[in-house]
């Protein structure tokens, strides 16, 4: 049922529309998210969410074209790695983990500001392994885990 | 915080959560459980816990529900028993 193409044009007309609207307003919550309610983790869910829309009105197929299996893993192991690296980068530098001031070394902006652009680097990259993580459970859950060739199915 | 609309909401949250799990059809529980999601950001957002209730509102009342009716899609109509 989720995995063909929706074959009503008033669906998949809104969706082509919203789609951008729903992204825009996600990455407004991540880049908001260190001084207002939001976040990394639920922009990346709004993110995800809009993508799963795609699946659902134009079908796995023709989405799959956009947003494949390899480029959801991907973009789920880049987000931790951004994570991780700025955590480990501000330990290189002499800090704790994830202590963003001493981030300064290498920004020379001053402590507070550095502090935060490295959460927002942190956000980001929560943002994009939440919103891939979001779609591979969709998807492993509509197919049963077992992804089908294009050819055959 | 304004009790009353404290009672009004858990009302209706109560009512919410009684009813998904005695209605029979599948779907059904699924919806009645994104009300559920919705009346419990709207508490949530009452309460003064305005993050909690994004939370709330993108993963319980948006892709949880998504996630819910993928499953569903996948099981029979009927019970075999």
């Amino acid at each position: 049922m989720l995995s063909r193409e929706s074959d009503n044009l008033i669906v998949k007309t809104v969706v082509r529309i919203f789609v951008p609207f729903i992204q825009v307003y996600a990455l407004y919550v991540i880049a908001h998210g260190h001084y207002s309610p939001g976040g990394g983790f639920q922009g990346g869910v709004i993110l995800g969410a809009s993508i799963v829309l795609l699946f659902l009105a134009y079908g796995r197929r023709q989405a799959m074209r956009r947003m494949g299996e390899g480029l959801t893993a991907f973009m789920n192991s880049t987000g931790v790695f951004i994570y991780g690296g700025i955590g480990l980068l501000c330990l290189l530098l002499g800090g704790n983990l994830l202590d963003y001031a001493s981030l300064d070394r290498i920004l020379h902006v001053g402590a507070a500001q550095s502090r935060s652009l490295g959460i927002l680097g942190v956000e980001v990259g929560v943002g994009i392994a939440v919103m891939a993580a979001m779609i591979s459970i969709f998807l492993d859950i509509s197919t049963g885990g077992d992804l089908p060739d294009d050819d055959n199915d | 915080m304004i009790w009353q609309l404290d009672i009004v909401l858990l009302v209706f949250i109560v009512i919410c959560a009684v009813a998904a799990i005695t209605v029979r059809d599948l779907l059904s529980a699924v919806i009645i459980l994104g009300a559920y999601s919705f009346f419990m950001c709207l508490l949530w957002t009452e309460m003064g816990a305005v993050d909690v209730a994004f939370t709330e509102a993108s993963v319980g009342a948006g892709i949880g529900t998504v996630l819910f009716i993928a499953a569903i899609a996948r099981t029979a109509r009927r019970s075999k028993d």
